[in-house]
């Protein structure tokens, strides 16, 4: 490292762009929280002031709680997102470990075949998936959004889970064997705790595109009480879109578990990320 | 010698996975495209061949729409390769810039708007540029471009563009994360031994950097296009399944869920919605190849 590439007038121009773009980020998220604690009058008066003695106000969230079932909403949300991530990773282990560690006859074609599905989107499915889950009688239940989802996560987890597992050393799996452990044993006590680093990886990255998901939600699981948060506030805010306390509350309320998996999360998900798992 | 037994540790491992991937996403996806030859007679299924396809593309009812909806599509992924891939490059390379203060804050930050739901950032971007509420027409007043509002969600011109660019500002954080990545991965070396030949600053990006992240900006790409083609949520959540003002801002996405599930007066016709999931799908296989055969391999990748 040496001065050429530092002088005081590039680092502010940096800085300069940085906090730009960080504005344009940040600021509809800021005013669609500030608006959401203000009277009818204030939101519409003043849209960029903070909320002060005089026009704060709670109506909106007033409105959300007495009309919509945001609890349930929630609770479907985490239930969903909670059940398929946990098949995603206990699923996808099993597959990169049966790839990675054992040479079997079709071993690269199974591989080829999982890997599939990280390109192909499986939206273009929807209409035989419908068709089977209302023959299966699971349409307008959890389970239909938690095996769509676990088949969507799994490619992509199997393809980074055997890269990491091929990284485990053999000699310990192979001392292991010498013990007399089962290849079960084996799997579940020493390789798993050694690729728990790439499954938070896998994990995080599932979460964010199974919470926020509208199109499954909206064709498998459009029932009331099914209904996902992202469903439930979009149904809700077409409803009540003439009432901009309502809405902005019902975003905010929406914004608010993201935003806090995020604060929790987002290490894990930048390093995941900045690590090369997505080669 | 050994005699072979069967490992059937093997088939157990793979089973679960295999099962529920096939049985959810790969049947599905060959069923959808079977449906798509048949249609509905009398309440039967009746196999009618390729027929679907030739509706789809040549009956001017239906065509017009699907080409309208192609078109648009392409011009929506064409504003994330020309506005959102180069935002993202330049934000990782000035946040890769060795011993900048706060790089891991901006980061984060900029990253935020990845993380919310279409729901949020569509309702939210409806409300701010809402001629109603005046956000956007107080805020350009304040620069001095009041002149230049229009209520660009309302006017068929503007909407579909202006949809994209919500969807870029959405979007940035994964192109700028993975070329900060591939940046990060440069050996200081080669950028010192580019000094010692005179070449820094500027000139070090595009010379040395750029041709070293050129295969995660085939990457970028790809995801972009694949992302792009299934869209369906932001346009739905802002301008409702008919995609207005007048289909200008319909894409495939939203075109297929109005064929297949039905809207207001139509009724939903699952084989015609099938066919155009099949359309869908050849688009992005056609995608994939030419990113797989056409430049994937012939892009020079430098051992580092």
């Amino acid at each position: 490292m040496n001065k050429a590439r530092q002088n005081p007038l590039n680092t502010a121009a940096m800085h300069g762009a940085l906090i730009l773009y960080t504005l344009i980020a940040l600021f509809p998220v800021f005013v669609i929280i500030i608006n959401s604690f203000k009277t009818r009058r204030a939101i519409f008066r003043e849209p960029l002031a903070l909320p002060d003695a005089e026009s704060f106000s709670l109506i909106g969230y007033q409105t959300v709680m007495k009309q919509g079932d945001f609890f349930l909403y929630f609770q479907n949300s985490l239930i969903v997102t909670v059940v398929s991530l946990a098949f995603v990773l206990l699923f996808g282990a099993m597959a990169a470990f049966a790839l990675s560690e054992y040479r079997f006859k079709g071993n690269m074609i199974m591989g080829l075949y999982l890997a599939l599905g990280i390109m192909i989107p499986i939206r273009i499915g929807t209409v035989a998936i419908l068709e089977m889950m209302v023959a299966t009688g699971l349409v307008n239940t959890l389970w239909a959004l938690i095996l769509v989802y676990t088949a969507q996560g799994l490619p992509l987890a199997v393809f980074i889970l055997s890269e990491f597992m091929r990284q485990v050393s053999d000699d310990l799996k192979n001392a292991g064997r010498v013990d007399g452990l089962s290849e079960y044993t084996i799997f579940f006590r020493l390789v798993l705790p050694l690729v728990r680093p790439a499954m938070a990886t896998v994990a995080v990255f599932n979460m964010i595109p199974i919470w926020n998901d509208l199109w499954f939600p909206l064709i498998l699981a459009p029932a009331e009480e099914t209904k996902t948060l992202t469903l439930g506030s979009q149904v809700f805010i077409g409803q009540f879109v003439t009432d901009w306390n309502a809405v902005l509350s019902a975003l905010s309320m929406a914004i608010l578990p993201v935003l806090v998996l995020y604060v929790i999360f987002s290490r894990q998900l930048i390093r995941g990320i900045t690590s090369g798992a997505v080669k | 010698m050994q005699t072979r037994r069967i490992r059937w540790h093997i088939a157990v491992f793979l089973a679960p996975a295999v099962l529920v991937y096939t049985a959810v996403m790969i049947f599905p996806l060959f069923n959808t495209l079977r449906l798509a030859l048949f249609t509905e007679v009398d309440q039967t299924r009746v196999y009618v061949g390729l027929q679907n396809f030739r509706t789809l593309f040549f009956d001017p009812i239906w065509s017009e729409q699907f080409w309208n909806a192609l078109g648009n599509n392409f011009w929506f992924f064409l504003v994330h390769m020309l506005v959102q891939n180069p935002i993202g490059v330049a934000l990782a390379a000035i946040l890769s810039h060795p011993r900048l203060r706060f790089a891991a804050l901006y980061r984060s930050a900029i990253f935020i708007p990845t993380i919310l739901s279409f729901v949020i950032v569509g309702f939210a971007w409806k409300l701010i540029l809402s001629p109603l509420w005046g956000i956007a027409p107080s805020m350009l007043d304040a620069v001095g471009l009041k002149s230049l509002f229009a209520p660009w969600l309302g006017k068929e011109e503007y909407a579909l563009t202006t949809l994209a660019l919500v969807s870029v500002w959405q979007f940035v954080g994964i192109p700028m994360m993975l070329i900060y990545a591939a940046l990060l991965s440069i050996p200081e070396e080669i950028l010192e031994a580019g000094e010692i030949d005179g070449i820094t600053g500027a000139s070090a990006f595009w010379k040395i950097k750029l041709p070293l992240i050129l295969p995660s900006i085939g990457i970028i790409s790809i995801l972009t296009f694949v992302g792009n083609f299934n869209a369906f949520d932001l346009i739905y959540v802002s301008q409702g399944a008919l995609a207005g003002p007048d289909f200008s801002t319909d894409i495939l996405g939203t075109f297929m869920y109005r064929t297949f599930f039905g809207f207001q007066l139509q009724l939903g016709d699952p084989h015609m919605g099938s066919a155009i999931a099949g359309a869908m799908f050849a688009i992005i296989l056609v995608g994939v190849c030419i990113y797989l055969f056409g430049i994937q391999t012939r892009m020079r990748r430098y051992q580092l």
